[in-house]
């Protein structure tokens, strides 16, 4: 089947077996192997791309569903120049080790600080429990997604510490 | 591992998604496919054909009256979340769909096919279960309505025939002042309940509890109400002493299984401990 959709702001067609999952479509017909693919059956989050603007399990969803939509995987979300300032508070924090998780983790935490820019650790948390990491322990993972969101226009931790003093 | 070898239709209106559904044999539904692709990953399911549902526009939207709340089968986790005026028209769905699964799952999983799938842990089910919730279907012989009483025959098994589609699901009125809690145990918020109760009861003038609903997940083949815990409940003060008594009736109540999970012994005391946690939340509110 033929089907098309948008990759990172490109228009691509494909032609796909019905049974070709989003995620295989994605690294094997398109060569963005940024995208990890990790369980096949939607437990380690690993293959999250974004599709609408939803964090999405590449996995679980079949690249034919695929057709209009817009879909940012890992490698939109990078610039060719210098690391964006999500893949700085990463390094920053040592929030990978083997890297395999990462590109889920970093898909994940971009939606969600898209969304909630003012989002806690304990939201923090919530969300990437969807995500798995075998290395880190997870805790430098929160740290660097809690960092990052002063750069998707988090209300700086100055003016949370004067709010509380109120 | 990868899929089986499958057809693919996507049909634009519900008859041509029933006519496709009635006209091959092994076809099947595929809605939010959070379920159905695993499924498919473990070669569970292997059907000749998918028929996906994702343009029947039909199926989508929440909408509430004085008769209720009717969640069309394509309303995903996320659209529940979102809606505002679910506190208020019904606080336990909203409870309990905060349990389901994981953020990105919440982005795609849908009310129809939690439903369909009839996993006895799921919460969806226990909802429809709990809440006496009629399932509209339509199928080949036209449309009729299941009681959730009725639907849900075992774990993965439903009443629903290989044509028929479930187009709403429609929980009765939630009248305000209505007492409720859910409590839900799993190692990770988000997986699989090990166990979890809903429950909600009404109040007389006395402040006696009456038209009591307890209905707990993960403790059997299909999600299940306890009528011999609702018995007890109805007519009494929800006090400390008639929580205790609940407890313990729960845990007489059912017949779980050992599994890699957890064991029978285990869950037969966590399905009572999240009764008791449950009433008690209601009680206090």
């Amino acid at each position: 089947m033929s089907v098309q959709f948008e990759v990172n702001g490109k228009n691509v067609e494909v032609e796909v077996e019905p049974r070709l999952t989003l995620a295989d479509c994605l690294r094997h017909h398109l060569r963005l192997t940024g995208t990890h693919v990790g369980c096949e059956h939607g437990v380690c989050g690993a293959c999250t791309v974004i599709v609408d603007g939803a964090a999405v399990r590449s996995c679980l969803m079949l690249a034919v569903q695929a057709e209009g939509a817009e879909i940012v995987t890992v490698e939109g979300l990078s610039n060719d120049d210098d690391l964006t300032p999500l893949q700085k508070s990463f390094r920053k924090h040592h929030a990978l080790q083997c890297g395999f998780c990462t590109p889920g983790m970093i898909t994940t935490a971009h939606v969600l600080l898209s969304e909630e820019p003012d989002c806690d650790a304990a939201r923090v948390r919530e969300v990437l429990s969807g995500n798995l990491c075998r290395c880190t322990g997870y805790i430098s993972i929160v740290e660097a997604v809690l960092d990052a969101r002063s750069a998707y226009g988090h209300k700086d931790d100055a003016g949370d510490r004067a709010r509380e003093r109120r | 591992m990868k899929l089986p070898p499958f057809d693919y239709a996507c049909p634009t209106t519900l008859p041509e998604a029933i006519e496709l559904l009635a006209s091959h044999d092994d076809a099947k539904a595929i809605a939010g496919g959070q379920s159905l692709v695993p499924m498919l990953a473990f070669r569970l399911a292997q059907p000749s054909l998918l028929v996906d549902l994702r343009k029947l526009a039909d199926l989508r939207g929440i909408r509430i009256s004085d008769a209720g709340v009717t969640l069309g089968a394509m309303v995903r986790w996320r659209d529940i979340e979102e809606d505002e005026r679910l506190e208020t028209a019904h606080p336990l769905l909203k409870a309990a769909i905060s349990h389901v699964a994981h953020y990105q799952i919440r982005n795609r999983g849908t009310v129809g096919g939690s439903i369909a799938h009839a996993d006895p842990a799921a919460e969806m089910p226990g909802i429809a279960m709990t809440c006496d919730a009629e399932i509209a279907v339509v199928g080949k012989s036209g449309a009729h309505v299941i009681q959730a009483a009725d639907f849900f025959q075992g774990a993965l098994t439903t009443a629903l025939t290989t044509d028929e589609i479930i187009v709403e699901i429609r929980l009765p009125a939630w009248p305000a002042g209505r007492r409720w809690g859910f409590q839900e145990f799993a190692r990770r918020r988000g997986d699989f309940a090990m166990a979890a109760a809903a429950v909600f009861y009404d109040q007389d003038e006395r402040g006696k509890a009456r038209n009591a609903h307890v209905g707990v997940i993960g403790v059997g083949d299909r999600p299940l109400r306890l009528t011999a815990v609702e018995d007890l409940l109805n007519g009494e003060s929800i006090d400390e002493a008639t929580i205790a008594k609940a407890d313990a009736a729960t845990s007489a109540a059912v017949e779980p299984q050992d599994d890699i999970h957890a064991s029978a012994a285990y869950r037969r005391s966590l399905v009572g401990t999240m009764v008791e946690r449950a009433l008690t939340s209601a009680a206090a509110a």
